[in-house]
């Protein structure tokens, strides 16, 4: 009994692995042979501050498409990777006891007690890893505990994000106030104007990314990722079957949370520049609604739509400035609206018809079993199947 | 193993000074196949609510010599309480299989939660042939026929190895056959378990009950075998209107065995 397997979730399973390595070999190929070949230094470089946004978006993918939380406050934690990164590049280049440059320029007090241990790459690193997901883990727990659901989160997270900025305005003798930090001449020991460092930078970036999604690609093939999707659809249910909702969903938020710092961190040395307009909570909508179009609950979605989108940004706020947040807000109403599953469902619907074509039509009427992703990327909310009453 | 029942004591739930179960003292032994029945709105769903966690209560509700009451809801299932729902709550948008398998995990280490599943665990294709879905484990529960997911709910509760079953509305819209099926298969269960089933279904109940208690305006009415409660006046007035009933008229609405 206990080898007792179904054949087609075994068929399917094998299928969704295939699919899932040839999606990695090809992004692959992209990554590290196509892209350095292809493109000058300056767009190479654009596309490696996409890929710090895709981090991001691979953990909302995670938190919002599978654990249905409305994470609208995902720059407070790339901004705390950014800043930890960006303060301990400014240490590193003005030496040892040395005072940072805009430092110097605003205040003679020299630097704040709470910068020092971030003189050290090691504390800085660890602290990049771990405060990012420690204050996810902390607010996750105070608020799922609590039974702060949908919008009340959202509005959380989001005045989170609008208090950090505010924050870091508000201090610019120990943050570069509006301006925020930049001018980063090295880079753990390599310099940041040779080019052949800019493109290692690029490499770890997308390195670091595809690390990622197979990290995210496992929790969703888990067991727990089957139980963050059961938190998702039904929080109760998943309570009277003895498990504690605020648990699960606090660690896929932290894990989010730790993922969006990393792709501050390096966002900082491959841009660099980081200030509050890359924290506050219009760039926090943007990688959500990035997510959103690309397809929140799968794999692929959050990072091919956070790229198009941000790509979309540098090309058209060049030509219209201004027009560019609307364009992104009626995308984003636009894909709401007409399509819930985001871009990636109509590969999913293609699927299905070939499904329905095949397989029993009864049971297959109203599913959207998509690809790899074991979930449907639509959300049908219909009760009862009907067919018997 | 014999401790294990289920006592009510003075147990109460109020709603802004609403009443809804009103100092109620009940016990259910294991091995027992209690019927809670009553009309609409006579708290009997709030009573399942205040044992299972989701409702704050007063007084006592023992079970395994515990007190259950101020725990929170996940505490009281992983002491063996387990609950369905008056419509059914599924998880939609996971497989039959993967209902069950979460049902049946929440004491797993988080390293077990964090790898993939592989093949089925036997306690898991067990509750599957139990309750007949075995067919349909790849099939989304949210499309599931109504019956089929009322099922999918017991299996659930089969496989979290409750020791105390409280189920609401069980049969609500299933065909003859398979509340013959759900009745036998709750006879079994109720073998070495504690179980109580809310119904409104009276056939049902004078078929497979082992003792019944109704409930009405929030209060124990009446209480003993199915016979018992049938033949108790109190109860044909609630469920008739006040005066005297005819046999035949008690028959209609409480079932053929007055
Ligand atoms: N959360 C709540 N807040 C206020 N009143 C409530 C709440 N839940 C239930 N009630 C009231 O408590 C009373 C008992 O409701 P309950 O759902 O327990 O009845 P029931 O016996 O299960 O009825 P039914 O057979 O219709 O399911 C009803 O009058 C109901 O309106
Ligand atoms: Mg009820």
């Amino acid at each position: 009994m206990s080898e007792f397997d179904t054949a087609a979730s075994r068929v399917s399973a094998l299928r969704g692995r295939w699919a899932v390595l040839v999606g990695f070999g090809v992004a692959a190929v992209l990554l590290f042979a196509v892209a350095p070949a292809v493109l000058t230094s300056f767009r190479l470089g654009l596309l490696g501050k996409y890929l710090c946004y895709a981090m991001v978006a691979v953990g909302i993918g995670l938190a919002w498409g599978r654990g249905g939380m409305l994470v609208l406050g995902q720059g407070v934690f790339f901004g705390i990777g950014a800043y930890l990164m960006a303060m301990h590049l400014k240490l590193a280049d003005a030496g040892a006891d040395g005072v940072p440059d805009f430092m110097a320029l605003i205040s003679s007090s020299g630097v704040p007690g709470w910068w020092e241990p971030f003189r050290s790459g090691w504390v800085t690193l660890v602290a990049i890893l771990v405060l990012p997901a420690l204050l996810a883990a902390l607010l996750g727990l105070a608020t799922f505990r609590r039974r702060v659901r949908g919008a009340y989160f959202a509005i959380l997270s989001q005045a989170l994000a609008a208090a950090f900025a505010i924050l870091l305005i508000g201090n610019p003798t120990a943050t570069g106030g509006s301006t925020g930090l930049n001018n980063f001449v090295g880079f753990f020991g390599f310099s940041l104007r040779d080019p052949v460092n800019r493109q290692m930078l690029y490499f770890i970036a997308a390195g670091v990314l595809l690390a990622m999604l197979l990290l995210v690609r496992q929790l969703m093939v888990s067991r727990y990722g089957e139980l963050l999707v059961a938190c998702r659809d039904s929080e109760e249910r998943v309570r009277f079957l003895g498990y504690d909702p605020a648990t699960v969903k606090t660690v896929a938020f932290a894990v989010a949370a730790m993922m969006a710092g990393i792709g501050g961190a390096l966002f900082v040395p491959i841009v660099g520049i980081i200030s509050p307009n890359d924290v506050g909570i219009v760039p926090s909508i943007g990688l959500l609604i990035g997510v959103a179009i690309g397809g929140r609950t799968t794999l692929a979605g959050p990072v091919l739509g956070a790229i198009a989108v941000a790509w979309a940004e540098t090309s058209l706020s060049e030509q219209f400035p201004s027009g560019w947040t609307y364009a992104q807000g009626l995308m984003f109403m636009l894909v709401v609206a007409f399509l819930p599953g985001g871009l990636a469902s109509l590969g999913a619907v293609r699927g299905l018809r070939r499904k329905i074509a095949a397989a029993d039509p009864t049971v297959a009427a109203e599913t959207a079993d998509g690809d790899p992703a074991p979930v449907p990327a639509t959300e049908p909310r219909h009760a009862h199947g009907g067919a018997q009453a | 193993m014999n401790a294990d029942y289920l006592e009510l004591t003075d147990l109460t739930v109020s709603f802004d000074g609403f009443v809804a179960v009103d100092h109620v003292d009940l016990t259910v032994l294991q091995g027992d196949l209690r019927f809670l029945i009553g009309p609409n709105g006579a708290g009997k769903t709030t009573l399942i609510d205040a044992v299972s966690g989701l409702v704050p209560a007063t007084g006592r509700a023992e079970f395994g010599g515990q007190d259950l009451l101020g725990r929170k809801v996940h505490r009281i299932a992983r002491m063996g309480v387990g609950r369905t729902f008056q419509t059914a709550t599924v998880f939609e948008e996971l497989s039959v299989l993967q209902n069950l398998d979460i049902a049946a995990g929440s004491g797993r280490s988080a390293w077990t939660l964090l790898r993939r599943r592989r093949g089925v665990p036997p306690s898991v294709a067990e509750a599957m042939e139990t309750v007949g879905l075995t067919e349909l484990a790849d099939t989304p529960a949210g499309i599931l026929a109504h019956g089929q997911k009322q099922w999918l709910e017991i299996g659930m509760l089969l496989v979290q190895d409750a020791r105390l079953l409280m189920l609401d509305e069980p049969v609500a819209g299933m065909s003859g056959e398979e509340k013959e099926q759900t009745g036998h298969l709750l006879r079994r269960i109720s073998a070495d378990t504690t179980v109580v089933v809310v119904e409104h279904d009276m056939d049902f109940m004078r078929a497979f009950a082992k003792s019944v208690t109704v409930l009405h305006a929030g209060k124990v009415l009446s209480e003993g075998s199915v016979a018992q409660v049938q033949a108790d006046p109190l109860v044909q007035e609630v469920y008739l209107g006040p005066g005297s009933h005819t046999a035949e008229e008690a028959a209609i609405v409480l079932g053929e065995g007055v």
